[in-house]
């Protein structure tokens, strides 16, 4: 019986798909947001291959302006402030999926398994929930950097913490309002169990507003994650993240000013471009939330 | 309405236990003994054995917790273990810095973020409106910091104007102060501003539309009256929200911000706490931080619920 009605489900599912792709594609700022966050994805991905070492010292250049050796000058070492950006995005993408990623595996069964059992458990998540909310994400960072020492591990388990109640509360409030269609009483009514209600109805029909949801938790990620290694609250030195390579460049502003250019521009694109893409995504996916 | 303060009240009393709670494992949890540590490596076991009583470390971890809860609340904090002065001593002198600098930065946000909100919506779809949205979608992507170098770099390094760094207390030289705390708080209220604005652009956008505003524009009203009495104040609980729940960032950005600027707040305490692993000031810091945050957002659902007679009535939260 599933089986011969998954057929026309998946087909339908893929046409939905081609449609909702059209009515992307024919906006020009969320096509610059994924136009962005490609080039980002690329830059962390194929760049580090082609930029060489970023901790490389040429002793005769430090401090250099742009040339044609650097493009984009070097650091107070001699290293070379192009080949440092290209792994910094590396560091960055690896901080802002990551995050996103714990915040989501811990935080989807508990908003699933909380809006759809409910009883004692959902009034005790959403008050933990409540609970985090009240707490600074930075009030994190600071506690586990004392606890476990600063490092990206830190980093990623503070963001992805501070991304946990949004996920849950998210995942809770589509689990609530899916669990009263008439999909799942007929899916009940044909005696089916909750883990396949949970996982084969609930689940597909929560994915919209995660994924929009993530494309606010990465770009926040990835400003979170450079400023925490600005502050020395997150990946140490001679590691090169934007953040860290920022705190360099603070230091030497008077005689140095191009290293305080290009890491910054690079946190602001790869954040605009998350950012434009996930209001495109939103109003395609999301309609009804009118954030 | 009373009965809604009590509950909000009760309900903020319950976030502070669980965080102190948090805040008394937390530190437990960290690495080494604290009565070695205070005995130094050299002490014989009966020395540390002494200290762990003196400061009731061998005691169950609830009597323990209750012993914390009780000195905190009698006001004593511990010492710095950098210079010995009492934690409680330094919070004082850090705190005034801070709390100027963010009431000075939500001026901005606000002066400058419900303005062109207004603007933007009023102005839908003409050159203010890109202008205004524009500036709310870069505000949103470039980091507190980044924008406070490049601050730095146009008005101290380029041209001059402004000192790049250093803090004058107000109560010495009111103008020097408020001179060092310009650029400060520009950068730290810019990216308020733009969270601000694109939340006060899209309520109005709604509150523009609806029957009350076309109704108050048919019965003759100028448009200014309907602007400002009608659609604004009805959008104002949108803004209220929006800023309680930016006060977690407006604390995580006035500590970068004092970082950069160098400026002697209780943001460069808490940075400068972790990396001295200053334990006692770290505890110190977070208590207070989150305390602060409960207190502001009661004071934001309060005033939530006085703007929208809906929430008190019925007795709900946020949406």
């Amino acid at each position: 019986m599933a089986e011969t009605l998954a057929v026309p489900v998946r087909s339908g599912r893929a046409d939905r798909r081609r449609r909702l792709w059209r009515r992307f594609r024919r906006r020009p700022m969320p096509m610059a947001g994924l136009v962005l966050v490609a080039a980002f994805l690329l830059l962390a991905l194929a760049g580090p291959l082609v930029t060489g070492d970023p901790s490389a010292q040429d002793y005769a250049a430090t401090l250099a302006p742009p040339s044609g050796a650097h493009p984009l000058g070097t650091d107070d070492l001699g290293r070379d402030a192009l080949a440092r950006i290209a792994h910094g995005a590396q560091v960055s993408l690896q901080a802002g999926v990551l995050s996103t990623l714990l915040a989501m595996v811990i935080g989807i069964p508990i908003g699933l398994v909380a809006g759809f059992y409910r009883r004692w458990l959902d009034p005790v998540v959403m008050r933990l929930v409540d609970v985090t909310l009240a707490f600074p994400f930075l009030v994190f960072a600071v506690g586990l950097a004392a606890i476990i020492g600063p490092s990206l591990k830190g980093v990623v388990l503070a963001l992805g913490f501070s991304q946990l109640p949004a996920i849950i509360r998210i995942t809770r409030g589509e689990v609530l309002a899916i669990r009263e269609m008439d999909y799942v009483a007929a899916a009940i009514a044909d005696g089916a169990g909750d883990r396949h209600i949970l996982f084969r109805y609930v689940l597909p029909n929560c994915a919209n507003p995660l994924i929009v949801q993530a494309t606010v938790a990465i770009p926040a990620a990835i400003i979170g994650e450079s400023t925490l290694s600005f502050l020395g609250l997150g990946v140490q030195p001679p590691t090169p993240s934007w953040g860290v390579m920022l705190t360099t460049a603070q230091q030497y502003l008077d005689v140095a000013p191009w290293l305080a250019i290009w890491p910054g521009v690079m946190i602001a694109l790869a954040t605009l471009g998350f950012n434009l893409l996930g209001d495109g995504l939103r109003d395609v996916l999301d309609p009804r939330s009118g954030r | 309405m009373v009965w809604f303060i009590l509950r909000r009240c009760g309900s903020a009393v319950i976030v502070l236990f669980v965080a102190s709670v948090l805040i008394f494992l937390g530190v437990r949890a960290l690495p080494g003994d604290p009565a070695v540590v205070m005995a130094g490596e050299e002490a014989s076991p009966a020395v540390v054995e002494a200290i762990r009583h003196e400061f009731g470390l061998d005691k169950p971890l609830p009597a323990q917790y209750v012993d914390y809860v009780a000195q905190t609340l009698s006001g004593n904090l511990g010492r710095s273990t950098q210079d010995q002065i009492p934690v409680a001593d330094i919070l004082a002198e850090r705190l005034p810095v801070t709390l100027e600098l963010s009431a000075l930065a939500m001026l901005v946000a606000i002066v400058v973020g419900v303005g062109s909100g207004i603007v933007a919506s009023v102005r839908r779809g003409k050159l203010a409106d890109y202008v205004a949205t524009g500036f709310g979608l870069a505000g949103l992507s470039v980091p507190h910091f980044w924008l406070g170098l490049l601050g730095i770099l146009l008005f101290a390094v380029t041209l001059r104007w402004l000192p790049a760094s250093g803090y004058v207390p107000f109560t010495e030289d009111p103008g020097q102060n408020l001179q060092r705390m310009l650029l400060p708080a520009l950068v730290l209220g810019t990216g308020f501003a733009a969270i601000l604005m694109r939340q006060t652009r899209s309520a109005m956008l709604g509150a523009l539309s609806a029957d009350y505003v076309r109704t108050a524009r048919s019965k003759g009203l100028a448009e200014a009256k309907v602007v400002g009495a009608h659609a604004l104040r009805n959008s104002l609980t949108t803004v209220v929200t929006v800023l309680g729940l930016q006060l977690g960032a407006l604390i995580s950005g006035a500590v970068v911000t004092e970082q950069i600027f160098v400026i002697p707040g209780f943001g460069k305490l808490t940075v400068d706490a972790v990396l001295t692993r200053n334990y006692p000031v770290i505890q110190a810091v977070v208590l207070v931080t989150v305390i602060g945050y409960v207190v502001v957002n009661l004071l934001v659902d309060i005033a939530y619920a006085y703007l929208n007679p809906r929430i008190r009535l019925s007795g709900g939260g946020h949406g």
